[in-house]
């Protein structure tokens, strides 16, 4: 019973600063809508006892990303967009498609979904730790596309680099 | 000190490590050229480029010594990676692409005085991000490398800073890329839940759950229709076509191609096309053959668009890059009809389609590649001479290069004897073993006007004034690529015999379905 009225909880703030972060005129208050939709989320993560997840979101999202997010609103003029037109003009069309789109996909799932047996729910303290879980499968099963992972963030950042620098 | 090289010796025989050597040769040369880079002077930057090919070079004699664990179809590292003969006839189309890209490369750099050795660095991580699309028998591991290659080109695409035209492609490159892989991972995510829905009912440790084996197992015991495989059918092919440039999703080509640096038009329209269309066979072939009744319409239909998209788009085109770039449409579309002819589920139409499949893939890098090398010889100081007029009366101002871009257009509009004719014979002929007369039909009508806009092309070379235009300067390393390229083009036409052994070697069989 707690457990449910604490997803509901940590959901509805989700999508409700999720909403806000798109309608919201001002970058800023957008910027800080976007930290509770994380954080909400985080707590999600947290109530299904995925901390490891937990702290990934809190550290890399909440935490690295806000701030790049920040960087780039300080380096921008918030008078400038204000004035400017918050949705594109075609937004009636954007919105049907997407409502066709959902419809589809809701349907594909609800009939595909018999096939698809939800396991039982261990419980919860049966469960192993899920940082030392990732850890072993990450460094065993998932060894190689750990290492090309790295291969993709160096090819990530000298673009980065070579895109953003005046003189290489 | 030993011990460290036996721990280094069993990760190499036993880990799997050593099916990785090709691919870590190119980032041990990428990494290397990287860091060298710093210490060139301005002249000396050439260094670059023959690191580059140095890397290419080795990398191509691991491939080779990988042969005989090909023909076991080895694989490594928990089964996440294999190598097949599939594996090494596209590990060698990217490595030959890669070295003729890098010989047009040099001089185009200097003109353009943008000769940094990040170019050379990406180029390499980008064979290898195509490498693991094909040699990855797991999804992750495909994903990655698809994005490994793709992000690549969205910075060699924007490589010329400080032309507008480069930054706005690069621009439209990023923004589509991402969405159509954006649109892949969906379809990748909804694989994975099949996959980790089953149970394993064979002997051995069950492979891990984004395996394709397990993924292919899943998809077997569905009941037939069913959505859930049919939204990650249309996902996932969507998302690769985007990456090919077949009609629905071809919208990104004219422009990327028409901005991007002219060798890197080359790269992107040859190898990326290939590695994409390696990833899709490698995908149709394994976890989608169960249900290859249900995409052979769909792959029919944007081949059909394809062929009429391209062919007609192209006959307006007065720039050379976009014109190639819809023909280049029109091209994927022939294959998609070859993959057609594969999916029927005869023996015979199978070995036919996929030979031509594999055939026209690797002469299409060579003459596509040999077009584009000719725009790049006539590149000079200020001026990308992509437009029609700039080609105006090469035949007295550089009678060689004329002739080379006559065999490269007469090959790509299939005209025998050249290497795109035998290609084109042998999508067409699969066609009409499997009974699909009627795209057969299609497919040889939309090869008139495809001579119509190549002969354009032919047209201003040889028949129209030089007017005032100097003669282009050809650098050795431009020599030995334009050579090359032609040389495989008439050969693969007047003797096809070895080429088609090769693509006949590279056959990959679905299961159930044995080539002896």
């Amino acid at each position: 019973m707690l457990d449910q009225i604490v997803f509901y909880f940590f959901a509805v703030l989700a999508v409700i600063s999720a909403v806000m972060v798109v309608t919201r005129r001002n970058v800023v208050q957008s910027a800080i809508f976007l930290i509770t939709a994380l954080l909400a989320t985080a707590g999600i993560f947290l109530q299904l006892h995925a901390e490891f997840l937990f702290i990934v979101q809190v550290i890399l999202y909440a935490g690295g990303i806000m701030v790049l997010f920040v960087f780039v609103i300080m380096l921008v003029s918030l008078d400038v967009s204000l004035n400017q037109v918050q949705f594109n003009r075609q937004w009636w069309l954007g919105l049907l498609l997407a409502l066709v789109l959902g419809a589809q996909l809701t349907i594909a799932v609800a009939v595909g979904r018999a096939g698809l047996p939800l396991g039982e729910p261990a419980p919860a303290k049966m469960l192993e730790p899920s940082t030392q879980l990732v850890g072993r499968v990450l460094f065993s099963e998932y060894v190689l596309p750990f290492e090309i992972a790295s291969i993709l963030l160096l090819v990530a950042m000298i673009g980065a680099v070579v895109m953003a620098k005046k003189k290489i | 000190m030993s011990h460290i090289f036996n721990a280094f010796r069993s990760f190499m025989t036993q880990g799997g490590g050593g099916l990785l050597l090709p691919e870590m040769m190119l980032v041990l040369f990428a990494m290397g050229i990287l860091l060298t880079d710093y210490l060139l002077e301005a002249r000396d930057k050439y260094f670059n480029a023959l690191m580059a090919m140095l890397g290419v070079i080795f990398s191509a004699i691991c491939l080779w010594q990988l042969r005989y664990a090909a023909e076991q179809g080895a694989s490594g590292f928990s089964s996440s990676l294999v190598v097949d003969p599939f594996f090494l006839f596209f590990g060698l189309i990217f490595l030959i692409a890669t070295a003729l890209v890098i010989l047009l490369s040099v001089r185009y750099l200097q003109v353009e005085d943008e000769n940094h050795g990040e170019y050379y660095a990406l180029m390499l991580f980008a064979t290898v991000g195509m490498m693991f699309m094909v040699s990855g028998y797991d999804l992750i591991v495909q994903f990655l490398g698809l994005e490994t290659m793709a992000i690549s080109f969205y910075v060699l695409a924007g490589f010329l800073r400080r032309d507008r035209r480069s930054n706005e492609c690069a621009v439209k490159y990023l923004l589509l890329g991402a969405f159509s892989s954006a649109i892949l991972a969906y379809g990748f995510s909804i694989l994975y839940g099949l996959g980790a829905t089953t149970s394993w009912p064979f002997n051995g440790p069950m492979p891990p759950r984004t395996n394709l084996d397990v993924i292919q197992f899943a998809v077997e015991s569905r009941a037939h229709p069913d959505l859930l495989v049919l939204l990650a059918l249309v996902t996932v092919i969507s998302g690769l076509l985007f990456k090919v440039a077949a009609v629905p999703f071809h919208q990104w080509a004219p422009d990327v191609y028409e901005g991007a640096p002219t060798p890197i038009t080359a790269y992107i329209s040859v190898a990326s096309k290939t590695a994409s269309f390696a990833l899709l066979l490698r995908l149709l072939l394994t976890v989608f053959w169960p249900v290859r009744l249900d995409w052979q319409m769909l792959v029919a239909g944007v081949a059909i668009a394809s062929l009429t998209i391209g062919n007609f788009a192209a006959i307006t085109q007065t720039n050379i890059k976009r014109l190639l770039a819809y023909s280049s449409i029109s091209h994927v579309g022939y294959v998609l009809l070859g993959i057609v002819a594969a999916s029927s589920g005869q023996r015979l139409g199978f070995m036919t389609g996929m030979k031509g499949v594999a055939f026209y893939l690797f002469v299409y890098a060579f003459m596509t590649i040999g077009a584009f090398a000719v725009v790049i010889v006539l590149q000079r100081q200020g001026l990308i001479s992509d437009e029609l007029d700039d080609l105006n009366g090469l035949h007295r101002r550089s009678p060689a290069s004329a002739v080379v871009l006559l065999i490269f257009m007469l090959s790509l509009a299939g005209i025998p004897p050249l290497a795109g004719f035998i290609g084109k014979y042998y999508i067409l002929l699969a066609l009409i073993q499997t009974g699909h007369n009627w795209l057969a039909l299609l497919g040889a009508l939309y090869i008139v006007p495809a001579l119509y806009y190549y002969f354009r092309i032919v047209m201003h070379a040889w028949l129209y004034e030089p007017g005032n235009a100097p003669s282009p300067v050809i650098t050795v390393g431009q020599k030995v690529a334009l050579s090359a390229l032609c040389f495989v083009t008439v050969a693969a036409g007047i003797y096809p015999e070895p080429f088609v052994r090769l693509a006949t070697y590279s056959l990959l069989f679905p299961t159930g379905f044995s080539g002896h």
